[in-house]
């Protein structure tokens, strides 16, 4: 997994009635494979996606308000673009894609694929919000800078090889000001409750027929790895994968092993 | 002219640890309330409202209030309470509310009542002014900091018709929703007691103020971008085809009266030794960073000329130690305090009204780690050389105020003043 000489092409593309900014790569005969981002945005092309191109053909779009998709004024919570990004992946032409959503993203997969399971293929959900954890407390993303935010989602940031990428020690006016936009839309979907709603854990059911895939760090400082067990026993038939020494960013952490589980996953 | 007095009531408690410029970090929202003394809360509670009954006595206009919430620095958590209390044990001086922060409140209605019965209370007293609060109160109460300024006007247009709308009727805004809107009790005022904007940063509040045509007060900031914030005033004025003047505009800042230049100097040093207080320039100690950016809150773009101050008096800038980006010298130099005897605090008061050209001035005393003596003597020598002083002053500058001229219309009030009341007004109100 060298880089390689993966192109990706960022373009704007019209679905659902908006201008959707969308970095596509990967594989031309490959399964789609859409990623969901976390609540700052699009890092930039990382590593897993480089790796997961090989074999996938990856869309990244950026939601709605973040990034340079503009936002969707009507647009109050979750479930609203959950239900706005259903016409966008029929506009794109999307039927039976598989589904990877991380943190924020997970969330916005996870009411996606409630809403309308019969659209995706697998779904993978990597630390994602949306349920309250059982035990510990979400980190509270709007009380903290980015930069502290960010770090704090890593168990060992100085040992992650692409934290200088998505955290620089000292970031562009750009990323600054990326950063911003993307906090307040975040801010947007998930005030209160904070980063979850109350009858996904009930509405998770319907994914009974759909195969699930969830990632967790066991030592998550954002979500409290305690919300993996609850969605694995709202999803009949999910698996769930802890990984020790790992924080909220298991796909920068431990890309490796992230890569062999979504793999094993897509490919079973 | 219209002079009111301010304080904004810190809980001074030299035993916290985190009181003088102690160069310790205090985040806002950091400061657990496991250390407050009840006797000490309602000691000051108690000195704070007789301040007040005493400025009224000392000649001043407006009492004002104002509300922050979760922080030592401001105890007017529930501002319209102290309001409440004051309708009924002053007599004649305007109760000045700068302001109720309408967007973090639920159900504005409960505003609606409070408001109005304050207004009963006083018997017309009351000046309603509006905030959109800070990030602490955003997070303090949990309301989406990045619909503070729709909820702002939804909640504004919601009051006012409630206010001056025979109800029953329904509301199905955006962000509230009443099936049954009849308030019981209404206003004393009629049409509704006036409402005014105070504020540092927003480029929106100050243009909503110039539509609105209601007074806009500038708290604390430094003279040279106040001026240009209130041209914006003006310009936005002439726009919509009204002429604004000092009746539009207010002007908060701290003014410190003593017996001698030694103990003025001595006991104005005390606005920056109290707790410290993000707005007071000078000991604002270190604030949290993320509340200054609580997403949405305000325009990131949309900001005023006094928006570098503001950012400043809120710590955007910290100076070595955490503490004291603005020496209290320097703001003695840029005049952003005045504190000395009677001789030498008039001729500098006259030089911010000259340049400022305000209607309405709120001398912001009593604060800081200023003792209850300290407010007295300062509030006695106010009211026995100053504020005539200035009056007469304004007078010569031409410096109406909002209830001396209409601020909606640039005309003077002809026949009565927009509320009535009791004898008296009249010899002070100037």
């Amino acid at each position: 997994m060298a880089a390689s000489a993966q192109v990706w092409t960022e373009e704007f593309v019209e679905v659902a009635g908006a201008n959707l900014q969308l970095v596509r790569g990967g594989r031309g005969d490959g399964e789609p494979l859409l990623i969901l981002h976390d609540e700052l945005g699009h890092h930039g092309a990382l590593r897993y996606q480089e790796a997961l191109a090989q074999d996938y053909r990856l869309y990244i779009p950026s939601h709605p308000g973040f990034g340079g998709t503009e936002r969707l004024e009507w647009v109050m919570n979750m479930r609203d673009l959950a239900g706005w990004y259903l016409e966008a992946i029929e506009d794109l032409g999307l039927e039976r894609v598989n589904l990877l959503g991380l943190s924020l993203g997970g969330w916005l997969a996870a009411e996606m694929a409630a809403m309308s399971p019969y659209l995706f293929r697998k779904l993978v959900l990597v630390a994602p919000a949306g349920i309250k954890p059982p035990t510990g407390e979400i980190y509270d993303m709007f009380l903290a800078v980015a930069k502290d935010f960010l770090t704090a989602g890593f168990h060992d940031p100085e040992n992650v090889p692409e934290f200088q990428q998505v955290c620089p020690d000292e970031p562009s006016p750009e990323l600054a000001e990326a950063w911003e936009v993307a906090r307040e839309e975040a801010c947007r979907l998930s005030w209160r409750p904070y980063m979850y709603y109350p009858g996904l854990p009930n509405l998770l059911h319907r994914l009974k027929n759909l195969p699930t895939q969830i990632i967790w760090g066991q030592d998550d400082g954002i979500i409290p790895a305690s919300a993996s067990r609850l969605y694995h026993e709202s999803i009949p038939g999910s698996r769930v994968s802890l990984l020790d020494d790992c924080g909220h960013h298991p796909e920068l952490e431990k890309t490796d092993e992230f890569l062999a589980l979504v793999r094993d996953f897509l490919s079973s | 002219m219209f002079i009111g007095y301010f304080t904004e009531r810190p809980y001074q408690d030299p035993k916290s640890g985190y009181f003088g410029a102690t160069g310790k970090p205090i985040l806002d929202l950091d400061v657990s309330n496991d250390i407050y003394d009840a006797q000490l809360g309602a000691d000051l509670y108690n000195r704070y409202l007789d301040e007040k009954i005493y400025a009224e006595e000392m000649g001043f206009d407006g009492l004002m209030l104002n509300e922050h919430h979760s922080t030592p620095f401001c105890m007017g958590g529930a501002m319209n309470v102290e309001a409440s209390i004051l309708a009924r044990i002053t007599q004649r001086a305007k109760i000045v509310l700068l302001g109720n922060i309408i967007p973090i409140w639920d159900d504005p209605l409960w505003l609606v009542e409070q408001l109005s019965m304050i207004d009963m209370i006083s018997r017309g007293r009351l000046v309603s002014g509006w905030v959109r609060g800070t990030g602490r109160e955003s997070v303090a109460h949990n309301v989406e900091p990045h619909y503070n300024w729709e909820r702002f006007k939804e909640a504004h247009e919601l009051i006012v018709k409630a206010w001056t709308t025979p109800g029953p009727f329904r509301w199905e805004g955006k962000h509230y929703q009443f099936r049954h809107v009849n308030p019981w009790v209404k206003p004393y005022q009629k049409p509704h007691p006036p409402i005014w904007l105070p504020g540092v940063v927003s480029r929106d509040s100050l243009m909503w103020a110039a539509e609105q045509r209601i007074p806009y007060i500038m708290l604390a900031t430094e003279m040279e971008p106040t001026k240009q914030a209130f041209q914006l005033y003006h310009d936005t004025a002439a726009e919509l085809g009204y002429e604004s003047g000092s009746q539009n505009i207010g002007y908060l800042w701290k003014v410190h009266v003593d017996e001698t230049e030694e103990l003025a100097e001595q006991t104005g040093r005390k606005y920056v030794q109290g707790p410290s207080n993000p707005f007071l320039a000078g000991n604002e100690g270190t604030t949290n960073q993320a509340l200054l950016r609580l997403p949405g809150l305000t325009s990131r773009r949309r900001v005023l000329p006094t928006q570098a101050v503001a950012t400043q008096a809120r710590g955007g800038s910290i100076g070595p130690g955490g503490v004291l980006s603005r020496p209290y010298e320097q703001q003695i130099q840029d005049y952003t305090i005045i504190s000395g005897t009677p001789d030498s605090v008039i001729p500098k008061i006259r030089h911010v009204l000259e340049t400022i050209r305000p209607g309405s001035i709120f001398f912001w005393d009593g604060d800081g780690a200023m003792t209850h003596d300290d407010a007295m003597r300062s509030l006695r020598l106010m009211g026995q050389e100053v504020l005539p002083a200035v009056r007469e002053i304004a007078k010569e500058l031409e410096l109406p105020g909002p209830f001396e001229v209409d601020p909606a219309t640039g005309k003077p009030y002809v026949a009565d003043p927009p509320a009535p009341v009791p004898a008296g007004q009249a010899e002070t109100a100037g």
